[in-house]
């Protein structure tokens, strides 16, 4: 096989190096990635957790008894600072992947990660407006 | 090229991510802070997330978020070096993403499941 410049190119090497299983704890940037991707195992958590109150919906004892657990809340609050993580992890990178043009000028990434973090404060704010007048009115 | 999908995955990781980064902080503030606290009744919660639009958006915030945990949790395990059982995992978390959605949108839907 040769390639643009002509040269014979191997193919096939085999040339990867075994990475030590800690490999994460080497380097501060490492062990922030690592944390990063391990969010996913909270906000996956907590997918379950409202999958446990969705069957309890038409029982108002147990869905109070579930929320109520004392083992439930004390997840919660673990999952909480590792769900925030994920958020600010995640708009951080929305510069990244969604690029906006205007004419000749991208759009700078802070104005689109900003954007972001308005809509988290707005949605939130608005979950939790939703969550505490319903019920009342309907 | 081999088709592959690779994409649809990608996508359901996306979107569970962007549906996790904006509503779970805020939902535990409500269900591990609010309501233990007497700030939001549990049983109006209940009467609140009953309501059809609300399951629409409870199965959302089931669904999509289990899909990001099953694409990033896999290949975080790669990272960890475990990579010798590549698709019994893929089959493992998707499987339980996707059985978790059934489960939720029996339980959520019940118009279109009676």
């Amino acid at each position: 096989m040769t390639n643009r410049t002509g040269n014979t190119t191997t193919t096939e090497r085999q040339l990867i190096r075994k990475m030590p299983a800690n490999w994460w704890l080497k380097k501060p940037a490492y062990l922030r990635y690592m944390i990063r991707e391990m969010t996913c195992l909270f906000v996956g958590g907590y997918a379950m957790f409202l999958l446990m109150l969705a069957a309890r919906l038409d029982k108002p004892e147990a869905f109070a008894d579930l929320l109520a657990s004392p083992l439930a809340i004390a997840l919660q609050w673990i999952a909480l600072p590792m769900a925030i993580y994920h958020s600010v992890t995640w708009f951080n990178l929305t510069p990244k992947v969604l690029v906006i043009w205007r004419g000749e000028d991208k759009l700078p990434g802070f104005l689109i990660a900003g954007a972001h973090y308005a809509g988290w404060l707005a949605v939130s704010a608005g979950l939790i407006y939703f969550a505490m007048s319903g019920g009342t009115d309907g | 090229m081999a088709r592959s999908n690779e994409p649809a995955f990608w996508s359901l990781f996306s979107a569970g991510g962007m549906v996790a980064a904006f509503l779970i902080p805020a939902a535990i503030l409500i269900t591990a802070y609010m309501v233990p606290q007497g700030k939001i009744d549990a049983e109006q919660l209940r009467i609140v997330m009953d309501h059809f639009i609300a399951r629409l958006l409870l199965l959302a915030m089931i669904s999509l978020p289990l899909f990001h945990w099953a694409h990033r949790f896999r290949f975080a395990l790669v990272d960890l070096g475990i990579k010798n059982a590549k698709l019994p995992i893929a089959i493992l978390f998707y499987g339980t993403a996707a059985g978790s959605t059934i489960c939720a949108a029996y339980l959520l839907l019940p118009p279109i499941f009676s």
